[in-house]
């Protein structure tokens, strides 16, 4: 039975829940941007533009599918696969209400991060796949700067595991909703996990692996059809992922200060929709970051990256476990 | 791998060469139309830059000298296509200067109006694809919404939003309709406050000063010596404005100063327009104030085409607009050069004439393509995502750079 329930989350999730919210997203965010620009955005296809997503899809399935013939094909194709699946299997230990994740690893920030880690192959393998010079470019550049910050994102955790004292991701939002959210405390170790988190997704101001004025569409640019559209999603929900990983690191997941939610399911179901709620929230940063700042360069990033955000993380770390040391104890 | 052998340049074998070829453009998103680039990359690093121009070369400066004075008008749209007005207002001022008239008052004022809203134009265009190429969207898009606001007062003014051909030899096609001047009068009151909300984007955003400040310095000495003009040489710190130093249409009589720079990089290329926006504003308010009342077009019937009422019914209305119309003016043996200060730079117009209404040749100085070969020049040294910045922060037009 477990296993059956198990088999049904998956595929809900990773079928239908995870590309809806990412489609949903697209139009958020072309909704959000146009708002912020004094357009109108697409607001055609169904209610306010909401089909819009689904107009999309069916354009991305009925376009030609063209493979170049200077690429390496088998690479070429494994790639946008490659760079997609990383991003649904890193939800799997998002603690998405009460009680409930798809798995409820003891290990599970860490599967995160071994999971998220893989992402960097689809891009640098589509990059280096499609034979061309943008595209090479673009997937070098994606694979040094996800790398980079990867080192600054895990070890702006480890604050968090400091204090919790648990790799549970259950554990560590129960926690917050026993004492209190870790932003609190933790607020500038939140601020990198946050800078990280949007170069980990290759999102401006750090998207110098696609930046489009200067490498065309870096390593996306020989790609077309639904294997670019799979590139595209796999974008959106790492967004998700990291939203989702914000809100419950640092803010409390499902919970909410001085609310108890009532016992059995309509509990789980308003936890879960807290939870949305709060990812939705973060989710709308994104947005809003992105069509306000412009792009790093490339080496400015990396200097960011290297010589900020990596040394800040490890003071942190000293900061934090000489705080925890001195109040004593993690509970 | 392709085999194709390149004739345009010397290329280095790349297969023995550490460094690697990268063709950027005709078609690229920020090339900005249709200039190549052929950039030999250590890495990131740009090593030499190659520009590669002529893509869109139409052969105006021939096609003029089959054409009287009036007939050449509609192509101007067509050379800076951020600017047509002020591509007309120059080249009818220089035709005027060749055939030795002076225009009424009025006419003047109007021209003035002309060439400064296309500088706001012109500039909020160059300022917006700047900030896109630099990943700014959204400055971009706000830019274009002003840009909306000019062109459809352009459009009340001529008729076009955008293929203007305004300007005749001796005046303008028409005098300012209806309402028109309180209409600009809106627009420029409420225009500052928008150029804040861009500079409040940018000017101190860190991001943005990272990424132009001394980013491509050009020096006083090497922008004289490549002959920049425009916002790109007073970024310089040169203080050279061809309305100051050369007035014409009695750019004289207004009050404005003229914004220079004082290191020459992308961020003061990038200062040294939004201020001209600024004083743009300021002439155009000024112009409003003292807009003269007049005829707008030279009352000389040998060079302005008589009223149409008046063709039908009289003998001598009839003859010259007959004349006109197929000969064209008749400018008198000898050559001249006139350059305007428009948006990118000194755009001049060389004529030689052996009388009649044709020009014998025509040659057009577009700052365009001067202003671009200082890439060969500042390219080298930055990273790919500069040449980038730089490219924006020239604000280059092809098809004036083509002709």
């Amino acid at each position: 039975m477990k296993l059956l329930w198990t088999v049904v989350e998956v595929s809900v999730v990773a079928t239908v829940v995870l590309p809806t919210t990412a489609a949903l997203l697209v139009w958020a965010e072309r909704r959000v941007s146009a708002f912020m620009q004094d357009r109108l955005g697409p607001n055609r296809v169904g209610p306010a533009g909401l089909l819009q997503p689904i107009a999309d899809l069916l354009k991305f399935m009925f376009k030609e599918d063209v493979v170049p013939g200077h690429v390496n094909k088998v690479m070429y194709v494994l790639a946008p696969a490659l760079s997609l699946v990383p991003a649904l299997v890193a939800f799997a230990v998002v603690p998405y209400a009460r009680g409930m994740a798809i798995a409820d690893l003891n290990v599970g920030i860490l599967l995160v991060f071994a999971v998220s880690s893989m992402a960097v192959y689809g891009v640098t393998i589509g990059g280096w796949a499609s034979n061309s010079k943008y595209s090479l470019l673009g997937g070098v550049r994606a694979s040094a700067q996800m790398i980079s910050y990867e080192l600054a994102l895990g070890l702006s955790v480890v604050p968090v595991l400091l204090v919790v004292g648990d790799l549970n991701m259950q554990a560590i939002v129960q926690w917050q909703a026993d004492h209190v959210w870790l932003v609190v405390p933790l607020f500038p170790v939140w601020v990198i996990f946050l800078v990280s988190s949007y170069a980990e997704t290759n999102r401006l101001p750090f998207d110098c692996p696609e930046a489009e004025t200067e490498l065309v569409a870096g390593y996306h640019t020989e790609y077309s059809s639904m294997k670019f559209a799979l590139f595209f999603l796999a974008e959106y929900i790492h967004m998700i992922t990291a939203s989702a990983l914000s809100v419950a690191l640092f803010f409390g997941g499902w919970s909410l200060p001085g609310v108890t939610f009532p016992d059995g399911s309509m509990g789980t179901l308003l936890s879960g929709l807290v939870f949305a709620g709060k990812t939705g929230a973060f989710l709308f940063l994104f947005i809003w970051v992105r069509w306000t700042l412009p792009r790093f360069r490339y080496d400015q990033l990396m200097d960011l990256g290297w010589k900020r955000l990596l040394p800040a993380s490890l003071v942190l770390i000293l900061a934090t476990a000489g705080g925890v040391a001195l109040l004593g104890g993690t509970n | 791998m392709s085999t194709r052998v390149d004739i345009v340049l010397d290329r280095p074998d790349e297969q023995a060469s550490e460094h690697q070829v990268l063709n950027m453009g005709p078609q690229h998103p920020s090339t900005h139309g249709v200039l190549r680039l052929v950039l030999e990359l250590d890495g990131e690093i740009v090593v030499k830059c190659t520009p590669v121009v002529g893509y869109l070369h139409r052969g105006m400066e021939k096609l003029a000298e089959s054409m009287t004075f009036h007939m050449f008008c509609p192509y101007t749209d067509r050379l800076d296509y951020l600017a047509p007005l002020a591509n007309n207002v120059a080249l009818s001022t220089a035709q005027e200067h060749l055939i030795g008239i002076e225009i009424p008052p009025r006419a003047q004022a109007i021209r003035v109006m002309c060439t400064e809203m296309s500088r706001i134009s012109a500039h909020l265009l160059g300022l917006g694809a700047f900030a896109m190429d630099l990943g700014a969207m959204t400055v971009f898009l706000w830019c274009f919404r002003e840009r909306e606001k000019i062109y459809d007062l352009i459009e009340h003014l001529s008729g076009a939003r955008f293929t203007t051909s305004f300007t005749r030899v001796g005046g303008v096609a028409n005098d300012i309709p209806d309402g028109f001047l309180s209409e600009l009068k809106a627009f420029i009151d409420q225009f500052p406050e928008q150029v804040a909300s861009f500079e409040k984007m940018l000017s101190r955003n860190r991001i943005w000063v990272d990424r132009t400040k001394d980013i491509a310095v050009i020096t006083r000495e090497d922008a004289m010596s490549y002959a920049l003009s425009g916002p790109n040489l007073r970024a310089t710190g040169i203080e050279w404005d061809l309305r100051v130093n050369r007035p014409y249409l009695g750019y004289e009589n207004y009050d404005f100063d003229i914004p220079v720079g004082t290191v020459g990089d992308c961020y003061d290329r990038y200062l040294c327009r939004i201020e001209e926006l600024k004083e743009s504003t300021k002439i155009l308010q000024q112009v409003i104030q003292k807009m003269p009342a007049g005829p707008v077009n030279a009352l000389d019937s040998k060079i302005s085409l008589p009223e149409k009422s008046s063709v039908l019914k009289g003998m001598d209305e009839l003859i010259h607009q007959f004349i006109l119309v197929t000969e064209g003016q008749d400018a008198p043996v000898g050559e001249s050069y006139f350059a305007a200060e428009n948006p990118k730079g000194e755009l001049g117009f060389y004529f030689r004439s052996r009388g009649g209404g044709y020009p014998d040749r025509m040659f057009i100085r577009a700052p365009s393509f001067v202003n671009l070969q200082i890439l060969e020049k500042i390219a080298p040294g930055n990273y790919i995502s500069d040449v980038v910045a730089i490219l924006g922060s020239i604000d280059f037009v092809m098809g004036e750079c083509d002709r």
